[in-house]
C-alpha cells in the first residue's frame, strides 16, 4: 500500500491502495465516483476513459503509481467547462444514450476530440471515437450529437 | 407472502406509500389478489403474442403521487437500453393525464403483481414490454386518473363527468382546480374502477409522439447506478475461478499466494451448476482479481467432452445431410428430387457461437441474513432468478427481496433459465452470512463463459421454376436447442423441435407450394442461450439471402421479388417493403460506381421490417454509408425510441460480419477472452447514418428490440455479393 495525492475534477484528493491498482478502480472504489465504468480491464473498449493530464486515456489499463500530479477529469467533472456541458447537452437532445453504460467514455472521448478538433470531419470522429465500444450501438447518434455540440460550440463562440 | 412483499415495498418505497395509500390498509389488499396468467407463460421468441387480454392489477402498485407533484411510476421489467423506463411511464402517464415532466420511472422489486401480463412471470424478453404491457399501463393510468377524478368530484360535490384533466390537474365545472398530488390521498380511498374508458387515439398527448429517454440526463453524467456501482455498507467482493472446460471440477488449490494479497479475505471451492469454481472474496475489486490470477488451481476433467469446433461443424454438417425432426411441410419433401440440375440450387451455412458481451459485465449482490435475503441485480428474469437464490439459500421465494437494478444491457444474457450468476453470488453469500457480497464477472469470464447463441448449420436444397420462383424448398438445420433441460423445454419444445431453432424458417412468410423443414439438436457441452432475436439471427441470414440470390438468378428487382414470393397476408412485410421502396427511392438507383444496394426484409417478434443498405469495400471490409429502414410496428408508442433501436439495433447484429466476431473452442477450452479476440462492431463498422420511417398504424404495437437485428447482416452481405460476385454463408466474415 502506498498514499497518493490526486488531483481529480480540481479537487485534491488521497487515497491508500497497492501501487498497481488501475486508476479506473481507484475511482470506483476508493473514491466512489462509478460514473467511469469497467467494460474489459484491456483498453478495448474505451467505457473507463477519463482525461489524464488533458489526455483522453483508459483508466482500467493505468496503474495508480504512474497518475502522478497529472490532473484528472471524469464524467462527474466534465461540465465544469463549456465543451463538456456541449456534448452532454447533445447528447440529451439527439437522445443518443440507450443501456448508457458506454457512454461516460463515449463523452469524454467526444469532448477530448472538440477540443482538439472544433469541426471534425466524419473521419476525424471515427478515428477518435473509434476505440470506444458500444453494443447497443448508438453510434450513427453519436455521431450526430458530435455534429451538434461542435455546431453549438461555434455558434456560442 | 404478502407480508414479506409488503415489508420489502416499504423498505424501498414507505415514504411514498404515506402520500398515496395512506393508513387505508389498501396496500395489503392489492396484494393479496390471486395472480391468473400463470397459465399463459410464453416463449422467448414468440412471435405473436397470445390473444388474451393483458391482467390489469391495482394502479396502487405502480403509481405513487408524491407531496411535491412528483408521479412515480414503477416499471415492471428491466432496462437495459431498450427504452421501457421511458415506454411504459409514458403510456401510463398519457392515459392519467400526468404531467410528464414531472414523471419518474422506477424499476420495480420482484413481486408477483409485476409480472409480465402475458408470459406468467416478471421478465423481459421476447420484445415483449410494449407489446404485452400497452393495454395493462393504459388501464392503469385510466383507473388512477378516474379515482383522482372521483376524489375531487366528491371535493367539490359534483359528479365526475363535469371534471375534466390535463398535466396533473383536475378542474371542476365551475373553475375549481385541485392538483392530483393535493388528491392523492383522497383518491387513494376510492375504489379502484373495475372498468374504464380509455382515450381515443386522436386524444393522445404522449403515446405516438417523439419523447425523450427519462434516464438520458443521469446516463450521460455518469450519476446513474447500474449493478455493479452498488455500494453498500460493509460490502465486499467476489470474483470466481471458473473451470477452463465446461462442468469440470477443482481437484486441488493452491492459494498461499493469492491468500498473501493485501485486501483477500477468503478463497474457497464453491460448486457451480456444472462443476466447481474457486471464489475469491476481498475487499475490492482489484485486490480479488489479482488474487485470482494467482491461484494455482488443478482442475478436473475426466469425463467432461471437451469440444473442439472444427470437429463440430464436421459433425454439424454431417447431420446436415439427413432430414431432422420435422418443423414444417407442406406439399411434396421430395418434389425438389424431380428437378434437373440446372433448377436446383444447394446452400450450406455455418453461424458460430456468439457471446451476448453487454458492455456492464455481470454482477450480482446479495445480502443472506440467515432468515431472508435481499438481492440486487440487473436482471431479465426476477421472478427466476428469485426463485434459484432462495434455494440456494433455504428460503422461500418470498423471503427474498429482489431489487431491479439498471442494467449496461443484456441482449438475452440476463435472462438465464438456470440463474447461474445468481447462485453464485448466493453461494458466495451464504458462506459470509451477514455481510453483502458483490459478485463481479470480468470480461474474461464474460466472453469464456458459455450460454452463448448457439452454432447453426444450413443445408437448403431450392428447386426453381420456370419463372424464377422456387417451386420446392427443402432445408435442414443443425443446432443445439436452447431450452432442452430447462423450464422453457415444453413451452418452446414440439416432437423434438424446439421452435427458438427454426423461427424465421419453418414459419416463413415466402410462399413456396413444395416446402420441408426439419432440423436436428446435437447435444453438446456448451451452455447455450437466446441472443437478441434468437432464431432469426441465422435464419433470416438464410432466407434473406437465398431469396437475393434467386431474385438475381430470375433478372428481377429484389424489391420486387420479394414481394411477388411474400402471402398475401404478410401484410407487415408487404407494408414495410412498400414503404422501403418508396423511401429509398431517391438513392436506391443512383448509387456512386464501387458502391452496391443490399435489401432484406424479415418480420419477428410480430414486427415487419425492410432493409436497404448502400455498401462499398473498404479496407478489405464493408463500409455500410447508409442504411434505411422500413418498419411496421403497428402502433408506435414512442417513434424516437422505434427509430433508436433501430439505428443502433443494426451495429448490434453487424458481430455477425465481424472478421472476429465468432467464439471458438479447442479441446473444451473457449479460444478468445476479451474484446481483443471477440471483436464487435465499432463505429468504423456501423451504418454511417440509419434513416427509420414507421408504417402508419392503428394496431396494437408489436416490439422493436429484436426486429432490427436479422436484417442488417443479409442485407449487407446482398450488397457484398453484388459487388464481388461472391455468396458469404459462412459467418464470421473473415474474408471479402
Amino acid at each position: 500500500m502506498a498514499t497518493y495525492q490526486l488531483n481529480v475534477n480540481g479537487q485534491k484528493r488521497e487515497v491508500n491502495v497497492d501501487p498497481s491498482t488501475p486508476l479506473l478502480w481507484v475511482l470506483r472504489e476508493d473514491l466512489k465516483m462509478t460514473g467511469t465504468r469497467f467494460g474489459c480491464g484491456i483498453s478495448a473498449c474505451g467505457a473507463c476513459t477519463v482525461h489524464l493530464g488533458g489526455v483522453a486515456t483508459r483508466s482500467c489499463i493505468v496503474p495508480i503509481s504512474h497518475v502522478a500530479d497529472r490532473p484528472i477529469i471524469t464524467i462527474e467533472g466534465i461540465a465544469q467547462d463549456a465543451v463538456g456541458q456541449a456534448v452532454q447537452s447533445a447528447w440529451v437532445e439527439r437522445d443518443v444514450v440507450q443501456c448508457g453504460y458506454c457512454q461516460s467514455g463515449q463523452i469524454m472521448a467526444a469532448v477530448a476530440l472538440l477540443k482538439a478538433t472544433p469541426r471534425p470531419t466524419d473521419q476525424n470522429i471515427e478515428e477518435s471515437m473509434g476505440g470506444n465500444l458500444c453494443r447497443c450501438g448508438t453510434y450513427p447518434r453519436i455521431r450526430e450529437a458530435i455534429k451538434t455540440a461542435s455546431a453549438q460550440l461555434k455558434g456560442g463562440a | 407472502m404478502v407480508a414479506a412483499i409488503k415489508q420489502s415495498e416499504v423498505s424501498r418505497r414507505g415514504f411514498l406509500r404515506v402520500s398515496f395509500a395512506a393508513a387505508s390498509g389498501l396496500l395489503v389488499s392489492l396484494y393479496l389478489e390471486p395472480h391468473r396468467s400463470q397459465e399463459i407463460v410464453a416463449q422467448e421468441g414468440n412471435p405473436t403474442p397470445p390473444p388474451q387480454q393483458p391482467k390489469v392489477f391495482p394502479p396502487d402498485a405502480f403509481v405513487n403521487i408524491r407531496p411535491d407533484g412528483k408521479i412515480v411510476i414503477q416499471v415492471n421489467r428491466l432496462e437495459f437500453g431498450q427504452g421501457v423506463h421511458t415506454g411504459l411511464p409514458l403510456v401510463l402517464a398519457d392515459e392519467m393525464d400526468a404531467d410528464w415532466a414531472n414523471v419518474v420511472g422506477e424499476l420495480a422489486p420482484a413481486a408477483d403483481v409485476y409480472k409480465d401480463p402475458l408470459f406468467g412471470i416478471q421478465m423481459v424478453g421476447g420484445s415483449g414490454s410494449i407489446a404485452h404491457s400497452f393495454q395493462q399501463y393504459r388501464e392503469l393510468g385510466a383507473k388512477t386518473r378516474a379515482m383522482l377524478v372521483a376524489a375531487a368530484a366528491d371535493r367539490w360535490q359534483t359528479t365526475p363527468d363535469k371534471c375534466r384533466t390535463e398535466t396533473s390537474v383536475v378542474h371542476g365545472p365551475n373553475g375549481q382546480s385541485a392538483t392530483y398530488a393535493e388528491l392523492a390521498s383522497d383518491a387513494a380511498r376510492k375504489p379502484v374502477p373495475a372498468t374504464v374508458r380509455l382515450k381515443n387515439p386522436t386524444e393522445f398527448r404522449l403515446i405516438g409522439k417523439d419523447v425523450k429517454r427519462l434516464d438520458s440526463p443521469a446516463k450521460c453524467n455518469g450519476s446513474l447506478k447500474f449493478g455493479l456501482d452498488l455500494d453498500l455498507p460493509g460490502m465486499k467482493v467476489a470474483v470466481v475461478a471458473h473451470p477452463p472446460v465446461f462442468g469440470a471440477r477443482v481437484k486441488s488449490i493452491d492459494d498461499a499466494e493469492a491468500r498473501a494479497i493485501e485486501g483477500v479475505l477468503n478463497v474457497f471451492e464453491i460448486p457451480l451448476v456444472k462443476g466447481s469454481g474457486v471464489a475469491v472474496v476481498a475487499d475490492k475489486f482489484w485486490p480479488a482479481k489479482q488474487a485470482r490470477g494467482r491461484l494455482k488451481i488443478e482442475w478436473d476433467t475426466s469425463g467432461i467432452e471437451a469440444n473442439d469446433t472444427t470437429e463440430l461443424w464436421t459433425r454439424y454438417r454431417q447431420l446436415g445431410q439427413t432430414s431432422g425432426a420435422v418443423a414444417a411441410t407442406r406439399g411434396d419433401e421430395k418434389a425438389i428430387e424431380k428437378l434437373a440440375a440446372k433448377d436446383r440450387i444447394v446452400a450450406e451455412y455455418e453461424f458460430p457461437f456468439l457471446a451476448h458481451s453487454p458492455m456492464e459485465p455481470l454482477n450480482t449482490t446479495v445480502r443472506f441474513n440467515g432468515d431472508g435475503a435481499e438481492v440486487w441485480a440487473g436482471s431479465q428474469f426476477q421472478t427466476v432468478d428469485q426463485m434459484a437464490v432462495a434455494e440456494v439459500l433455504g428460503l422461500k421465494p418470498e423471503q427474498v427481496t429482489f431489487h431491479t437494478e439498471m442494467a449496461g444491457g443484456g441482449f438475452g444474457r440476463r435472462a438465464v433459465a438456470d440463474s447461474h450468476v445468481q447462485r453464485e453470488a448466493a453461494t458466495i453469500a451464504k458462506r459470509l452470512r451477514g455481510t453483502p457480497v458483490k459478485l463481479v464477472w470480468t470480461r474474461e469470464d464474460d466472453v469464456q463463459g458459455g450460454y452463448y447463441r448457439p452454432m447453426h448449420f444450413h443445408r437448403v436444397e431450392i428447386g426453381v421454376g420456370p419463372d424464377g420462383m422456387p417451386v420446392a424448398w427443402r432445408h435442414v438445420i443443425v443446432g443445439q436447442s436452447i431450452t432442452a433441460g430447462t423450464v422453457f423445454e415444453s413451452f418452446t419444445t414440439k416432437n423434438g423441435v424446439d421452435s427458438t431453432a427454426v423461427e424465421g424458417v419453418a414459419d416463413t412468410d415466402y410462399n413456396v407450394p413444395n416446402f420441408h423443414v426439419s432440423v436436428h439438436h446435437p447435444k453438446i457441452n456448451v451452455p447455450v442461450l437466446w441472443w437478441r432475436s434468437v432464431g432469426h439471427t441465422h435464419t433470416a441470414f438464410v432466407m434473406e439471402t437465398l431469396v437475393d440470390e434467386l431474385a438475381t438468378r430470375a433478372r428481377m428487382d429484389p424489391i420486387a421479388y420479394r414481394r411477388k414470393l411474400l402471402k398475401p397476408d404478410a401484410k407487415k412485410t408487404l407494408r414495410s417493403l412498400d414503404l422501403l421502396e418508396k423511401e429509398t427511392a431517391s438513392w436506391r438507383d443512383k448509387l456512386p460506381r464501387g458502391h452496391a444496394l443490399g435489401v432484406s426484409c424479415h418480420e419477428s417478434f410480430g414486427t415487419g421490417v425492410a432493409c436497404a443498405v448502400d455498401v462499398s469495400i473498404e479496407n478489405k471490409r464493408p463500409k455500410i454509408h447508409r442504411a434505411t429502414i422500413a418498419v411496421d410496428c403497428g402502433l408506435a408508442v414512442n417513434p424516437l425510441s422505434v427509430a433508436s433501436q433501430f439505428q443502433a439495433g443494426l451495429s448490434f447484429g453487424l458481430i455477425q460480419l465481424m472478421a472476429k466476431g465468432a467464439i471458438t473452442l479447442k479441446d473444451g477450452r473457449v479460444e478468445q477472452r476479451n474484446f481483443d479476440g471477440y471483436v464487435p462492431a465499432y463505429i468504423i463498422d456501423a451504418p454511417v447514418a440509419v434513416d427509420v420511417h414507421i408504417v402508419p398504424s392503428t394496431e396494437a404495437p408489436s416490439g422493436c428490440g429484436e426486429p432490427p437485428v436479422p436484417v442488417i447482416s443479409p442485407a449487407v452481405v446482398n450488397a457484398l455479393a453484388r459487388l464481388t460476385g461472391k455468396r458469404y454463408r459462412s459467418l464470421p466474415l473473415v474474408s471479402l
